[in-house]
């Protein structure tokens, strides 16, 4: 428990931000730019923003993650690899899902 | 996989969104509980989890605030990290930008990985859907998944400590990113824009305020459009 070492006006300021700001971000385009048209070179890299992000956003959870301090762990690596695989091979996100949850699991357990 | 039942958009939307349930559930109640362990009341985590509703966002904002981050610093890493659903935003424009503007708000609001990696895997291979169809679908993809986020946090900051680490509920957000993207890499250029991504996402991790984030992004997208132009040319190429 690291408990109440949060000010509550820092925690309103932040959560006030937090939710003007992310509304902001995803009002921006769709209300803002609405039936517009966007220039070619544009549409081209948007077309590329879930699979280009997405794995940014992933790829220092998998190697450092939080739960073990940091250190590589080799249960959520393979757990991983798993889902990449089925994903992969399969086209399915559930299968993909089912793929890493069941080999973490299956992991920690043999792996400790 | 079609049920007669569910051929209508709003069931298509359903139907792609439900295994996203599954995901979002344990990562709900992982905030759930990080957020009472931090000393936030239950009515101030409800608060944040539904007005934000942005979860990556929450846990950057949740752990900088408890270790003593000055509160410019907290909201601009948690925003950078969301920065991304302004590129979301950006690439749904062209499939929804002329829709009346309640309904943008609407769609807005409930911009997340999900609906996004849905919308936009659906909109692409069915170019043919109308305006009105692609709405219904997008309300389809967000009409379990949100009530679950909610729930989900609300059983985890009530259930608190008393769930064991050894469900390892931390690794529910990569599994479920990397399940989402490996369908989306349809072409070379897709896996390229991946690759260059992953490649600087790693060093640029070192890179403060999540800015390393952002930085891998942009060399990915640039990249997968620099290997769309190039494959294309030499498609025309004699």
């Amino acid at each position: 428990m690291t408990g109440a070492g949060i000010e509550q006006t820092t925690l309103w300021i932040v959560i006030a931000g937090l939710a003007v700001g992310s509304f902001a971000l995803r009002f921006a385009f769709l209300g803002l730019v609405g039936n517009r048209p966007m220039p070619a070179w544009l549409l081209r890299h948007l077309r590329y923003t879930a699979v280009a992000i997405l794995p940014a956003l992933v790829a220092p959870l998998v190697m450092w993650p939080a739960a073990t301090g940091g250190t590589p762990d080799p249960a959520r690596l393979l757990a991983a690899g798993a889902a990449a695989a089925a994903g992969w091979i399969t086209r399915n996100v559930f299968a993909a899902m089912l793929a890493g949850a069941g080999t973490l699991y299956g992991a920690l357990y043999l792996l400790g | 996989m079609t049920f007669a039942t569910a051929n209508s958009p709003f069931g298509k939307g359903v139907r792609d969104g439900a295994p996203f349930m599954l995901v979002v559930a344990p990562f709900g109640m992982l905030f759930g509980v990080l957020a009472g362990e931090a000393g936030l009341k239950l009515g101030e985590t409800m608060v944040f989890t539904i007005t934000s509703f942005a979860g990556a966002a929450q846990f950057t904002a949740l752990q900088l605030m408890q270790d003593d981050t000055p509160t410019v610093i907290v909201l601009v890493s948690a925003l950078a990290v969301n920065l991304r659903l302004a590129m979301y935003s950006a690439s749904l424009t062209p499939w929804l930008g002329a829709a009346p503007l309640v309904q943008r708000v609407l769609a807005a609001f409930f911009l997340v990985d999900q609906s996004y990696a849905c919308a936009v895997t659906r909109y692409e291979t069915e170019p043919d859907m109308t305006l009105p169809q692609r709405m219904r679908y997008y309300a389809g993809s967000v009409i379990l998944v949100t009530p679950v986020w909610c729930l989900s946090t609300l059983a985890g900051a009530v259930l608190g400590a008393g769930i064991p680490e050894s469900w390892a509920l931390d690794f529910a957000l990569p599994i479920a990113f990397i399940s989402m993207i490996m369908p989306m890499m349809r072409t070379r250029a897709h896996v390229i824009a991946a690759l260059v991504a992953v490649a600087v996402a790693l060093p640029a991790a070192a890179v403060p305020y999540n800015l390393g984030l952002i930085l891998a992004g942009f060399a990915g997208m640039v990249a997968g459009a620099r290997a769309e132009q190039v494959i294309e040319r030499r498609r025309c190429a004699p």
